[in-house]
């Protein structure tokens, strides 16, 4: 059967794998949908009046959308985490789940390049920056870069998994002279997207709070902690719904990951309250504003204090062996971790860098209604896309989606 | 793949070449391909006010001569039409030997403002929401003996009269950096530095990606947030593309040094209304202008010297006695 005619049929199979399901699947699109109809509407709003919509200002000129922007690299990058120890140390237990991980790196890739775009004040020109047709500021321009190597993460994820996946279909085993090299090059790539994201705002001199070398390694600590943590709870939910079979051994690994990963990060963050506190210079300011509040403005820093509540219970649960071969507590002890890097990497990194704002303004940003709809619809797609990629490879990888000779 | 080196000029007018026909080939096919998905989104582009031509528009940098007169041509005609008035749109280039700098006498200053309205009033902002270039900051007159901290300014003040008592005043705009970040950060190469000295933005270009207002550290880049509200009878009809032409929404902009000005051998709007003389305005290579005497002869000092941005905007104190 030529390529052609195998490519309709898995075309067909995989439609029928996403549009047939249970009442709880139906529950969860209908869900998802009604999230994504109101991003939808809120986006379309937000097209016809501009950004000021937001609550943006000169002040903060980025915000809720960037921030999930930072914390979403983080979540596509530790997707490979899984990576080295699969096909690295060759354990067996981990390598059936590395293609959830692998899908979940691309839907966050999506996620990462939907928040650009709504970010944007003239999204349909951003062929502007594209090569040839545009005037790209290559290589000056870190946002260039970033461009580059998210495009590129994001096909090389791609490419692993339709050619496991496809192959799979077909009923063979994948090439590993293919599959293996590829599967090397993203952990680089991985540590490489999110180094580049790291170096836009480090290299703004203009904002002291982001003009550390720190900043690239929390990132990396922080996607470690906020990655697998969020695998961790996406494998307990296919277990439970997609009848999909991950060893317990597999869940427990991860939760030693995580010890590690959260270890480095609460380092990284005493190492930062060390420097900021101990010689104080007029840019403590910044750390001021995320710590104890500004002149009243002290809405940033109850979160702080959260995330810091959250990433310390999240370190203890994974570190006392009780708690973490506990599957529930350990599954508490990810919710944890997961929603302490989203405040520390997410607004927790934003607002502090513009508040005070260059000429020492204390702008009070949150995000507008109209923000959060939009984050919360693109937040949708992403699920949205993931369930479907992971009931087709489900299906596939469990034999029940296959090729059949006619 | 990169088409301009950091602050890199842009080249006069009359020096701008062909570029080859290969790319324009390829923006040819992107551009049928482009017209087809435009038809089939009305309600998107209804949105935003779609026109074509000014849609494939190319980088300004990247005109020929008669794409960028063809460009003058339809702005002239969209604005003399939308607004009412003859409107004539320049894009005079850069003299040569010339390098712009700005001094601000910080003992004179008084906070009237009026430079700042004078601004609005020559360079088409938006009056609702309401952009101003300039922003001053009003400083307790004892801090100064120590330091000047910036957060401790206040830009928001309102009297009945001034110089309150007890204050001094520095007005803060873009201060064209000599190696300015902004430039460098910009993904689509919309803003830069011209020979001349002054940091420019094609505002047709600029994607509204706002990296280049987290890189700045004056604060001097303003963003079209809303559509902008620019009433006809304020329209300033003598505009230069890359200076006081109205911006669209979802574009950055900021002080030009009144680049249609002074490239005609005029002073910046900001220079003639102050009333107490503390602007000082010039071509720094020249040795008979009021800047090089400024540099030659008084103590000056430029906003956050650490950073290396070396700006052109020079501040002193040029009497004895107010602060």
């Amino acid at each position: 059967m030529d390529n052609l005619k195998v490519f309709a049929h898995f075309t067909k199979g995989s439609f029928l794998a996403v549009v047939r399901g249970s009442k709880g699947y139906y529950v969860w699109l209908l869900a998802l949908g009604v999230l994504i109809a109101l991003g939808a509407a809120a986006y379309q709003h937000q097209l016809s009046h501009g950004l000021i919509t937001s609550n943006m200002r000169d002040q903060v000129s980025w915000g809720f959308y960037i921030g999930n922007f930072a914390f979403l690299v983080g979540v596509a990058a530790a997707a490979v985490v899984l990576v080295v120890p699969a096909y690295v140390y060759n354990w067996g237990p981990i390598r059936d789940v590395v293609l959830i991980g692998e899908l979940l790196s691309v839907a966050a890739i999506i996620m990462c390049m939907l928040f650009v775009t709504v970010d944007l004040g003239r999204p349909e020109f951003v062929w502007h920056l594209m090569p040839i047709v545009g005037t790209p500021n290559f290589p000056h321009s870190l946002l260039t870069w970033d461009i580059l190597v998210l495009n590129l993460y994001f096909l090389l994820n791609w490419f692993v998994v339709t050619y496991i996946l496809f192959t799979a279909f077909k009923g063979r085993k994948y090439n590993p002279r293919i599959v293996l090299p590829i599967i090397f090059l993203s952990i680089p790539f991985a540590i490489g997207i999110h180094t580049v994201t790291a170096f836009l705002f480090m290299g703004l001199k203009s904002r002291a709070f982001w003009h550390t070398a720190l900043l690239a390694p929390r990132f990396i600590a922080g996607a470690f902690c906020s990655g697998p943590a969020l695998i961790f709870l996406i494998f307990r939910v296919l277990r439970r719904f997609g009848r999909m079979q991950i060893s317990d051994a597999a869940l427990f690994k991860i939760g030693e990951l995580l010890a590690y990963a959260m270890a480095l990060n609460l380092f990284f963050v005493a190492t930062e309250v060390f420097t900021e506190f101990y010689g104080q210079t007029s840019h403590t300011v910044h750390a001021r504003f995320q710590w104890f509040g500004l002149h009243g403005d002290s809405s940033i820093a109850i979160y702080t204090w959260a995330a810091l509540a959250c990433n310390v219970l999240a370190l203890i649960i994974f570190m006392v062996p009780k708690f973490r071969l506990s599957l529930q507590i350990l599954t508490l002890g990810c919710v944890f971790s997961f929603c302490g890097i989203f405040i520390e990497k997410g607004m927790g990194l934003l607002l502090p860098g513009f508040t005070p704002d260059a000429l020492g303004e204390v702008y009070g940003y949150a995000p507008s209604m109209n923000e959060v709809l939009i984050g919360i619809g693109i937040w949708a797609i992403g699920a949205l896309l993931f369930t479907w990629m992971a009931r087709v490879a489900i299906a596939i990888t469990a034999g029940d989606l296959r090729l059949t000779r006619a | 793949m990169g088409f301009f080196s950091r602050n890199k000029q842009s080249r006069a007018p009359k020096e701008r070449a062909q570029k080859g026909s290969s790319r324009r080939e390829f923006l040819k096919t992107a551009a049928t391909v482009g017209a087809g998905a435009a038809v089939g989104a009305p309600a998107v582009a209804s949105a935003m006010e779609f026109d074509f031509e000014t849609f494939m528009q190319k980088n300004f940098r990247e005109l020929s001569d008669e794409e960028l007169q063809a460009v003058l041509d339809r702005l002239e005609r969209k604005y003399s039409k939308k607004y009412g008035k003859d409107v004539e749109v320049s894009a005079i280039g850069p003299m040569d030997g010339v390098l712009y700098g700005y001094g601000l006498d910080i003992s004179r200053c008084i906070g009237c403002r009026r430079c700042v309205y004078a601004c609005v009033e020559e360079n088409n902002q938006s009056r609702d929401p309401e952009i101003q270039w300039i922003r001053v900051l009003e400083f307790e007159r004892s801090a100064a003996l120590r330091e000047i901290k910036l957060e401790d300014g206040n830009p928001y003040y309102e009297h009945e009269e001034v110089p309150a008592e007890g204050k001094f005043y520095i007005p803060i705009s873009c201060q064209h950096c000599e190696d300015s970040p902004c430039s460098t950060v910009c993904p689509t190469g919309a803003t830069w530095r011209e020979p001349d000295g002054i940091v420019v933005i094609d505002y047709d270009w600029c994607i509204g990606c706002r990296y280049c207002m987290a890189s700045c550290p004056y604060g001097a880049r303003h963003f079209n947030w809303g559509e902008p509200n620019l009433p006809a009878e304020d329209v300033n009809a003598d505009m230069h593309i890359l200076g006081n032409k109205p911006r669209t929404r979802g574009v950055v902009e900021k002080c030009t040094f009144c680049i249609q000005r002074v490239r005609n051998g005029r002073l910046p709007a900001c220079h003639e209304a102050c009333p107490v003389g503390a602007r000082k305005f010039g071509n720094m290579l020249d040795p008979n202008s009021e800047i090089r005497y400024l540099l030659d002869n008084k103590r000056t000092f430029v906003l956050k010297a650490e950073l290396e941005t070396h700006p052109k905007f020079f501040y002193f104190w040029g009497t004895e006695g107010r602060s």
